[in-house]
């Protein structure tokens, strides 16, 4: 229930958040030195790097509910324990890669 | 039809219902997620294996045919993704004809204007415009 929920709201995050945000840095890769100066501005901003850090875990926690989506869309998985089970792991999972991909990300300093 | 037995749940519903084509928004929405499972982790671990995201790295990168075209692939298959992810949740929620009619058609303008700026910075990029 909680992971399907997820779901959608990480999946519209990611329509109003990600596709924007991915279409800003090509913009700024394409333009001149301010507008990729002013991407990477909002980018290291505190409030910025919340966002993208939100905008890692939904496409992490989509991705790996969506997996299993289509598990079930083969008719598989479909037994309480194990289907609760592979919900659980969606969430640690996906909480484990965005808090790896950013230790790094921060840690190297960017 | 003497397919009738042997015919999945799937093929019995293609092309029915009042709009014919729930069935292939259903697939296409599933087979698009399996380009974006591939793409996405693509996305991922070329920014991390890139040794800087400085941009004349990101333009250099970029401009290798290699990187522009799963970019342009990514671009493509995200926006209709999103477009059909939404439509399923505008379907769900907003149950006045005219209201979900107006939300899907804001949504398929804000998807392909989306996508086509998208296409028209990574281009500008790759055919050596920017920077």
């Amino acid at each position: 229930m909680l992971v399907s929920i997820l779901h959608r709201a990480t999946g519209v995050a990611l329509t109003f958040g990600g596709l924007i945000v991915l279409t800003w840095w090509l913009l700024a890769i394409a333009g001149d030195a301010n507008g990729f100066a002013a991407f990477g501005k909002a980018a290291h901003h505190p409030v910025g790097i919340i966002v993208l850090i939100g905008l890692t875990w939904s496409f992490f926690q989509h991705l790996l509910s969506g997996i299993r989506h289509l598990v079930t869309d083969t008719g598989a998985n479909f037994e309480l324990r194990a289907n609760k089970t592979s919900a659980i792991a969606t969430i640690v999972v996906s909480l484990l890669l965005t808090a790896t991909l950013w230790f790094y990300l921060l840690g190297v300093g960017r | 039809m003497s397919l009738g037995d042997s015919a999945t749940p799937l093929g019995k519903v293609r092309g029915l219902g009042s709009a014919h084509a729930g069935g292939e928004h259903w697939l296409s929405e599933r087979v698009t997620s399996i380009a974006l499972v591939l793409l996405g982790l693509w996305l991922i671990a070329s920014l991390l294996l890139l040794p800087d995201l400085q941009q004349r790295t990101l333009v250099e990168w970029l401009r290798l045919p290699s990187a522009a075209v799963p970019m342009a692939l990514l671009i493509v298959i995200g926006f209709r993704h999103a477009l059909e992810g939404m439509k399923v949740v505008v379907d769900d929620y907003v149950h006045d004809e005219g209201n979900r009619f107006a939300c899907n058609t804001i949504l398929l303008f804000l998807a392909v204007g989306g996508g086509a700026l998208a296409l028209f910075a990574l281009g500008r990029i790759a055919f050596g415009g920017g920077a």
